[in-house]
């Protein structure tokens, strides 16, 4: 693979987590994140998986090890990445189109320019239609589009997704899958995803890291090497039900493991 | 309602009927007291403007202090308590001999009504700020004061209307308490609960029944008032005016 021979976009070497006197969460997490990677993390819950990328965001520091993000420090690579929360977490006195232009206005960008950008990363969720609308006026699938439209407005190249989608039906759920992925060919940022569904893993991921729990530890990875663009057909393929099979029983050793 | 209240008036003895004045002597007291009523609601209303408009810049002040740390809650709760715990009709007195009588010790003992219930709700109300939209604001690395004002202080609004509409309630209620102890006639300065002093002292039931009614009403155009400034900046976003239950 020549992808080793790049420099990573993020690399994580021996990082140790623990808040204050509590427990350590984190334990010798390493691993290394190219360009154009979508990466899920996936394991039981305790794991520390959203706090990985809590740590690649700069919102806390790492306890013990190193993190590089695109050459410098997660503190001073804010402006590289975005983050996508599990809730939508809009500002509900805001509309949507104020809210998805919300980063750059809280980064000093102008007016005119923040509009402009909020509109072109509402089109490509398809919400270019509703930006006067309120967040409690959408639904569950709306909101999490906004926010991820909130999330693309700063032009990131790494996105950060803490199981944006666990609250949605496996419909909704699906369709946002596909979605994502029809954005990520156009913009082509690298991704780093939590989630609990196997099969939502599988479908998007090129590279799927288990995580043990107590404390989180990378106990696997598996690498998808499904053809992109991929599409309903591709969860009927045998390839990805053999491999949703491989990481379920990956899986279910590490859960046993925790018992 | 009317009947009921005649028919109350005719059952009692005609020794007992100076305590309950007919409506017809209620009306009578609104005509011939008139002026005197509307001078005194006006100067009661305004009072009790006075001391809200001034309890809910102070209290939105100083919880923005409060939101700051539980250190400086900690230190401030008490005093605040302090404040509370004295009853108004005992301050009263001390604060008409330490100002004199007149609207500014009712705006004062208005002020002292209306504080407490703005402060604490507004601070609850910014110190409640959901923790995913903070670390939302942390990461997009805003500012100490973008996270102040453009996240926790509107997301304390609801919290600072359920604040405005108790001292809205109050307002109306401490400037008429205010102006029992501190009210002073002397050129025409006597508001609602002066007036009823007099009254009272004349055994004019009719009017003391049209001052009532007077004060009810201040009363409702001060909730009115709060309840539609809270309407106009909530209605569009907040959950508890939302049309249907979706």
């Amino acid at each position: 693979m020549t992808q080793e021979a790049q420099t990573p976009i993020v690399e994580l070497k021996g990082v140790d987590k623990r808040y204050g006197d509590g427990p350590l969460i984190l334990d010798g997490v390493s691993f290394a994140a190219y360009r154009g990677d979508f990466i899920t993390l996936i394991g039981p819950s305790g794991c520390g998986k959203s706090t990985i990328l809590k740590l690649i965001s700069g919102l806390n520091p790492v306890s013990g090890g190193s993190i590089v993000v695109d050459g410098k420090s997660p503190d001073g690579a804010a402006g590289k990445l975005s983050f996508v929360f599990q809730e939508p977490t809009l500002l509900p006195w805001l509309d949507v189109a104020r809210n998805a232009e919300l980063p750059l206005r809280l980064h000093g960008v102008g007016a005119a320019n923040r509009s402009e950008a909020a509109r072109r990363s509402l089109e490509l969720v398809g919400l270019g239609d509703r930006t006067e609308y309120y967040p409690r006026q959408l639904s569950g699938g709306q909101k999490m589009r906004v926010s991820i439209a909130r999330a693309l407005t700063v032009s990131p190249s790494i996105l950060l997704l803490d199981e944006p989608f666990g609250a949605l039906d496996e419909m909704t759920r699906d369709h946002l899958n596909e979605e994502l992925l029809g954005i990520r060919q156009k913009l082509g940022w690298t991704a780093f995803f939590v989630t609990h569904s196997v099969a939502e893993a599988v479908f998007l991921s090129n590279r799927i890291l288990v995580l043990s729990a107590n404390p989180g530890r990378i106990h696997d990875e598996v690498r998808v090497d499904l053809r992109y663009p991929r599409t309903e057909e591709t969860r009927q393929s045998p390839e990805y039900q053999k491999l949703v099979a491989d990481v379920s029983r990956i899986l279910r050793s590490v859960e046993r493991l925790k018992a | 309602m009317i009947l009921v209240w005649y028919g109350i008036y005719f059952g009692l003895s005609s020794e007992q009927r100076f305590l309950l004045p007919p409506p017809h002597a209620v009306v009578r007291a609104f005509i011939d007291e008139g002026p005197a009523l509307w001078s005194a609601a006006i100067n009661t209303g305004g009072g009790a403007l006075l001391g809200f408009a001034s309890a809910v810049a102070l209290s939105f002040t100083l919880a923005l202090i409060l939101s700051l740390s539980p250190l400086v809650r900690a230190s401030f709760y008490p005093y605040l308590m302090i404040l509370q715990m004295t009853p108004i009709i005992v301050m009263a007195p001390i604060l008409i001999l330490w100002v004199g009588p007149g609207l500014k010790s009712v705006t004062i003992i208005t002020f002292l009504i209306c504080f407490f219930p703005m402060v604490v709700n507004t601070t609850q109300g910014l110190i409640s700020t959901d923790r995913n939209l903070v670390d939302f604001f942390r990461m997009c690395r805003a500012s100490k004061r973008q996270e102040i004002f453009l996240l926790r202080v509107p997301a304390a609004l609801p919290y600072f209307f359920t604040g405005l509409r108790i001292a809205g309630t109050l307002a109306p209620i401490g400037a008429i308490v205010g102006d029992f102890y501190a009210g002073n006639s002397a050129g025409g300065q006597g508001g609602l609960g002066f007036l009823s002093i007099i009254y009272s002292s004349r055994f004019q039931m009719g009017a003391l029944f049209a001052t009532a009614a007077v004060s009810c009403l201040l009363g409702f155009i001060f909730v009115a008032g709060v309840v539609s400034v809270s309407w106009l900046s909530l209605h569009k976003w907040h959950d508890s005016f939302s049309q249907s239950d979706n």
